[in-house]
């Protein structure tokens, strides 16, 4: 995928105080944020922050309180002036416009969703969504009829004359969610948006964001303090602390190369069952067997790499037929059945589900998980200790595994089911490096687990 | 230790002398004009019969009120209870000075809030000044009013104007102050010019507290058109006065309850509308 420039943010200072100059003259010799409030009683909001968000990405900031993470949010549309430096939008330096320029900018080109909704109690759903078309005149019935898009694109269709009152909080940021598509902006700005939400309502909020932004396509810049949340949504995330950027990466970046000991204890306690993805934990599907073949071509595959199940593909694209168990296959021997007949159907995992929605299937399941993307070629096989091995990793079972593990890792041998196709040092790296790493949520909806 | 006094008092004295000389043209055009609003509110009150005035703020009360009959049935008693107790005309005298006084009161003060509210200087230099006119006996007033204006409706609606204004500008104020941060955000993240910032999101939010402020406005200005009736200022409070200087216990206490009427229709009236919708 190109990558275009969407937004730039360069050397971007922010200090709260009387005489911000002295401060920054004080950050540029490279005193400590502590030490300047001691000398000049100023606050530094924003150090020196850089980066770079891509067009049609998801960028979350991210932070604890106070890190500057808000801050930031509300420089890129000048809620919050900027004391120096530049914020470039399609290469526009925003903090050098006028009063007009800039309202034009942030009607045309900044939608902006906020913690707590902030949606007028005065307004109906429909004229809050529409308040952005009001206000640069655009006639009623073109206003109420974009309006009334926005509302059924975030699935408020129905609600449009009710009044905010009558709403619940997921519903309201809904509202605040249309009311910024509503402009048809080409960045959304994101304020904590799902953090006022009950986490059942957020999680939904979220995978619903992640559909609508396959639709879509908007840059999105997220604000949050939730790792999880984070890791989830982001394409990218930068992790903030004192109003600086200490790290710039992809999730599983964050992850697993932490720039400093401050990362490394900030994302110590994540839930990794949640970032990885069946795509990033499986192994290659080895061996396999074709359609065409017949019993004794599987046992004899089975004997050879000592397994008690094999699967089945067809042609060279390795379309999943199904599993074979050896007990069945002995018996087709016996009474010289077809290998077609004893094909058992297998549940099959897409490449993106999270590793917590695999846990619970593989931990019923017999054999192991064949993983199959959309036009149903067998991808790799998810093996119990594969699924371990990636919750416990550390840093180090990382640098083991992707070093080509020359012995099984973390395999129960005793497990004889499961210790199939682990063997011969092929086992796929543990951590997928690519960058067009599969998000969980992103393809909830194609989550078909044929049990 | 013996300082000479600060003669506080002559200098005042003086100031209200020149402003007199100087001015009284002035004063004249000002006096004309409100007569103007005055009587012209009172001829519109007294053009109808009693009846009609009692049904329309019947049907004021019942449709500000969310529907309410039984204040709608209150509201039409309690004017046919004036017009019983033969106070109908005093009556109307009083509801138009607090009509009109309020209505002058509001143009002010409404804009000044607003501006107060925008501008921490032009708070902090007012806010002295509105405890001041809030705290000096309303007396106070009656006697500068008096001098520039002379006996009668004007100077009263004066002497109640100052009196009744602060609180449509400090909840003006306030509610615009009080008006949550995000909601002005949202304001200019999506592009409000400040009027439309204004129009569109800080009144509306900030409307039950002006109504509030509105509320308050005529309670003052009801309780200070009665007290200005020492300076000539027609209607009931006159009533009330007359009744205290003959001793005539039941007359004073008729003229008051027709005050208690009016004051507790006006203030359900507007209470309604601060809270409604």
């Amino acid at each position: 995928m190109e990558k275009n420039t969407k937004l730039e943010v360069r050397n971007v200072n922010k200090i709260f105080g009387r005489n911000p100059q002295r401060a920054i003259s004080l950050l540029n010799k490279g005193l400590s944020k502590s030490e300047i409030f001691e000398k000049t009683k100023q606050t530094v909001g924003l150090n020196n922050v850089n980066f770079e968000v891509n067009e049609g990405e998801i960028f979350v900031i991210m932070g604890l309180s106070g890190s500057g993470k808000s801050t930031l949010l509300r420089c890129l549309n000048r809620l919050i002036e900027p004391t120096a430096g530049e914020i470039l939008i399609d290469g526009k330096d925003i903090t050098k416009m006028s009063a007009e320029e800039l309202r034009y900018t942030r009607r045309t080109k900044l939608g902006m969703v906020f913690q707590n909704f902030a949606l007028l109690p005065h307004r109906t759903v429909l004229d809050n969504v529409a308040y952005g078309l009001e206000i640069q005149g655009i006639p009623k019935k073109e206003r109420y009829s974009r309006a009334l898009e926005a509302i059924e694109t975030v699935g408020l269709k129905g609600y449009e004359n009710s009044r905010i009152t009558q709403l619940s909080g997921g519903m309201k940021q809904r509202v605040g969610l249309a009311r910024a598509l509503a402009n048809e902006p080409d960045i959304l700005l994101m304020d904590e948006a799902f953090s006022a939400l009950d986490p059942l309502i957020r999680s939904d909020m979220q995978d619903e964001l992640l559909a609508l932004e396959d639709r879509v396509q908007k840059t999105i810049i997220f604000v949050s303090h939730d790792l999880d949340e984070a890791l989830k949504l982001g394409d990218r995330i930068a992790l903030m602390k004192d109003g600086e950027v200490v790290q710039i990466g992809t999730p599983e970046e964050i992850l697993t190369e932490p720039a400093d000991s401050y990362v490394s204890r900030f994302v110590a306690g994540v839930d990794r069952s949640k970032i990885f993805t069946a795509e990033s934990v499986m192994k290659r599907p080895e061996p396999l067997v074709s359609i065409n073949s017949g019993p004794r071509v599987a046992l004899q595959l089975m004997k050879e790499y000592g397994i008690s199940s094999i699967f089945v593909v067809e042609g060279k694209s390795r379309l999943l037929k199904g599993v074979l168990m050896i007990k069945d296959v002995v018996e087709a021997l016996k009474s010289k059945r077809k290998l077609e007949s004893i094909i058992r159907e297998v549940p099959s995992i897409p490449p993106g589900m999270p590793l917590y929605e695999i846990i619970p299937l593989i931990a019923d399941s017999d054999y192991p998980l064949p993983v199959v993307d959309e036009k149903g070629k067998l991808k790799g096989i998810i093996i119990r200790g594969t699924v371990l091995g990636a919750l416990a990793m550390s840093e180090d079972a990382t640098e083991e595994a992707s070093a080509g593990g020359d012995e099984p890792v973390q395999e129960d041998k005793n497990e004889e089911i499961f210790s199939n196709s682990c063997q011969q040092g092929n086992s796929m790296p543990v951590i997928n490096h690519s960058s067009e790493v599969e998000k969980p949520g992103k393809t909830s909806e194609a989550m078909e687990v044929k049990i | 230790m013996i300082l000479p006094k600060i003669p506080v008092g002559d200098f005042v004295e003086t100031a209200v002398f020149r402003v007199e000389l100087h001015l009284g043209w002035f004063l004249d055009i000002i006096s004309n004009f409100l007569d103007l609003i005055i009587s012209g509110f009172s001829d519109i009150l007294m053009y109808f019969p009693p009846f009609v005035i009692a049904l329309f703020f019947a049907f004021l009360a019942y449709f500000t009120g969310n529907k309410n009959l039984k204040l709608a049935v209150g509201t039409f008693a309690g004017f046919l209870l004036i017009e019983n107790l033969e106070l109908w005309e005093l009556s109307m005298e009083t509801l138009s000075l607090v009509i009109s006084s309020t209505f002058l009161a509001l143009v002010i003060g409404i804009p000044l809030g607003i501006l107060t509210a925008k501008s921490d200087l032009l708070f902090h230099i007012l806010k002295p000044l509105l405890d001041l006119m809030q705290t000096m006996p309303s007396f106070v007033y009656l006697i500068p009013a008096l001098i520039f204006f002379g006996l009668g409706n004007v100077p009263g609606m004066i002497a109640t104007l100052v009196f009744a204004m602060p609180p449509a500008i400090r909840l003006t104020n306030l509610g615009i102050r009080q008006v949550p941060l995000e909601l002005k955000e949202v304001a200019d993240a999506f592009g409000s010019t400040p009027l439309q910032k204004l129009f569109k999101v800080e009144l509306p939010v900030a409307l039950p507290t002006i109504m509030a402020g509105v509320n308050q406005c005529i309670m003052l200005s009801l309780s200070m058109v009665v007290i200005s009736a020492m300076i000539g200022a027609r209607g009931l409070g006159y009533q009330v006065l007359f009744g205290i200087q003959r001793v005539d216990i039941g007359m004073g206490f008729e003229a008051g309850l027709g005050i208690v009427i009016i004051a507790v229709i006006l203030d359900r009236i507007t209470q309604n509308l601060s809270q409604g919708k």
